[in-house]
């Protein structure tokens, strides 16, 4: 088969206009853990934004995001603060 | 920004916000839109088969004009197993004159009409993210990004799945995880001979294949592969509440979709061009029964739900083109009459519910399932063949009910009433 590498690989080949200050995701860290819902965004983001540290909290790689609001669609309410980028940044595809 | 008053504001440079602009602008209105992306087309993303019979209505030489990959002549329906896959491989020279779907790229396809659009007249303002709306008492009066206020006399929202500028007004809710899918996708680049080779297609000719089963692992959606003129659109379609309840993982189920034996040598040598995702509608009919307008404000494409899946196809595109002649037309009116009140709004919906983009929404309510219920095998080359014609084939007619279309053809046919035909029946009779 062919091999296209690890996700972050994938990534590495898409253009992105990087917001560098500001990240367009937070998650609310004690109600993700609580109602468990920092797994689900580990499992469900089709860009592995999401993942899970040794302490169990969720860390978010912000600048690999593309914009589907997957994530934000099965969250909990108040788990995680989600918003497009500003104008400009964030993913340019170049296919579609 | 001055206090200068536009025609209207689009809002989102996707197919329905651009022909809403074309169209507004070519009637003489004084058109902006504005687009999040550094171009339009740069955060959009499809499958990729465009029903496109509805493009030549608007750019009577778009299949030759705009940058479509190949024309759809064979539709192949897979039906993967784990260590098996059966194919219903339907090619139908019917398909090819008139041609009636083609494989698109959006940001290629998306650019070119915001081209489309500038010439017409519309001012094009990309790179710039609208972040609420304005209201003054119940009316819909503008947009603000940043700083900046820009004034219309309508609003059009074409914001996409999304459209959290809707949910934020309080005008549509949060969609539930059982109407949205996500689509993981790549498109992978093979020279033209191979595809030509493999997919065994001359020319501009393309297949596409809808594929179920193993390829979601049980999770409710589908797979899909389309061949452009000189790459593979291939992705998933994972429905949302059914993966969060299945407890896998996004990319993992991508990914061996793309090992599957019956899979991966279609992709063999290939390059990645692109890895991407978006949200899409597993139930479009029950996001467009919500709310579509406002005073001032009209609601388009798929921010309006207006998208069918079947699991054999995916139509968004084409929707997204048809209402956005019905948001137009009831605008060129409301400017024409200087009414922009909820009456004047409401034509939207008469004027979808008078054309196939509205009525082929209610047909498909108590939607899909078709290949889930239905028993396909034996002698019925033909019937199939007329039933998927009449599936693949949109001459902008209303669409019929399916057990119309299958008593038609089934009548047509010399085949006797079985076991068999009665149960897939049944099964289609809730299409
Ligand atoms: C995986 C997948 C496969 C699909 N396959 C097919 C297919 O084969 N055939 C088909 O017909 N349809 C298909 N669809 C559906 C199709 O892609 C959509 O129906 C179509 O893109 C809808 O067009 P639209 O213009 O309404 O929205 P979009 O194309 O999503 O455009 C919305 C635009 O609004 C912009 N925007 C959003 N918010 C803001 C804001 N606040 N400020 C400024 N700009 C904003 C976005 O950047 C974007 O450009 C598929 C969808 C997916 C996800
Ligand atoms: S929006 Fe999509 S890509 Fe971005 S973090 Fe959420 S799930 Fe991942």
């Amino acid at each position: 088969m062919a091999n296209f590498g690890s996700i972050v690989e994938r990534l590495n080949g898409n253009i992105y206009h990087l917001d560098e200050e500001e990240s367009h995701i937070e998650v609310n860290q004690e109600i993700a853990k609580k109602m468990g819902v920092g797994k689900l965004f580990v499992r469900i983001c089709p860009a592995h934004v999401y993942s899970e540290e040794t302490d169990g909290s969720i860390g978010v790689s912000y600048a690999a995001c593309l914009e589907c609001g997957t994530c934000l669609a099965v969250a909990t309410p108040g788990s995680l603060k989600w918003h497009y980028p500003k104008g400009g940044c964030g993913i340019a595809f170049r296919e579609g | 920004m001055d206090e200068e008053i536009f025609d209207v504001i689009v809002v989102g440079g996707g197919i329905a916000g651009l022909v809403s602009a074309y169209q507004l602008a070519k009637s003489g209105h004084e058109v902006v839109l504005i687009e999040r992306g550094v171009e339009a087309g740069s955060k959009n993303l499809s499958g990729g088969v465009f029903y496109s019979r509805i493009m030549e209505e608007i750019f009577p030489d778009f299949l030759k004009e705009a940058p479509v990959e190949r024309h759809i002549t064979r539709n192949i329906i897979s039906f993967l197993n784990q260590t098996s896959a059966v194919n219903i491989d339907y090619w139908d020279q019917r398909l090819a004159d008139p041609i009636n779907a083609v494989s698109v790229l959006r940001v290629k396809l998306d650019a070119w009409l915001s081209g489309k659009c500038e010439e017409a007249g519309v001012m094009i303002m990309p790179g710039v993210r609208v972040d609420s709306l304005l209201k003054e008492g119940d009316q819909y009066v503008g947009v603000k990004a940043g700083e900046d206020e820009l004034r219309a006399k309508v609003i059009i929202l074409a914001d996409g799945v999304n459209s959290f500028l809707a949910q934020d007004e309080g005008i549509r809710p949060k969609q539930l995880p059982k109407y949205l899918a996500v689509g993981v996708k790549s498109v992978i680049g093979l020279p033209r001979k191979v595809i030509e080779d493999r997919f065994r297609v001359r020319g501009n000719e393309g297949v596409a294949y809808a594929i179920v089963g193993d390829c979601t692992k049980s999770v409710a959606g589908g797979g899909f592969l389309y061949t452009n003129s000189e790459s593979i659109s291939i992705g998933v379609v994972l429905q949302l509440e059914s993966i969060e309840k299945k407890g896998l993982t996004s990319t993992v189920i991508f990914d061996q979709f793309l090992e599957h034996p019956a899979i991966a040598p279609l992709i063999a040598d290939g390059e990645l061009l692109e890895y991407g995702c978006h949200l899409t509608m597993e139930d479009g009919p029950a996001m467009v029964a919500q709310e579509v307008s406002r005073p001032g404000l009209l609601i388009v494409g798929d921010a309006a739900g207006f998208t069918v899946n079947t699991g054999l196809t995916i139509r968004g595109m084409d929707f997204a083109a048809g209402s956005a002649l019905a948001v137009a037309k009831t605008i060129d009116n409301a400017l024409k009459n200087k009414d922009f009140s909820q009456s004047a709004m409401n034509m939207y919906r008469m004027e979808l519910d008078s054309h196939w983009v509205g009525q082929d929404m209610k047909t498909y309510k108590n939607a899909p399932a078709f290949f889930e219920t239905s028993r396909l095998y034996g002698d019925y080359g033909q019937l199939l063949a007329d039933i998927f014609y009449r599936i693949f084939h949109h001459d902008l007619t209303p669409r019929k009910r399916l057990t119309s279309v299958v008593l038609g053809a089934f009548k047509a046919s010399s085949l006797k009433v079985t076991n068999l035909i009665r149960d897939a029946f049944f099964g289609l009779k809730s299409l």
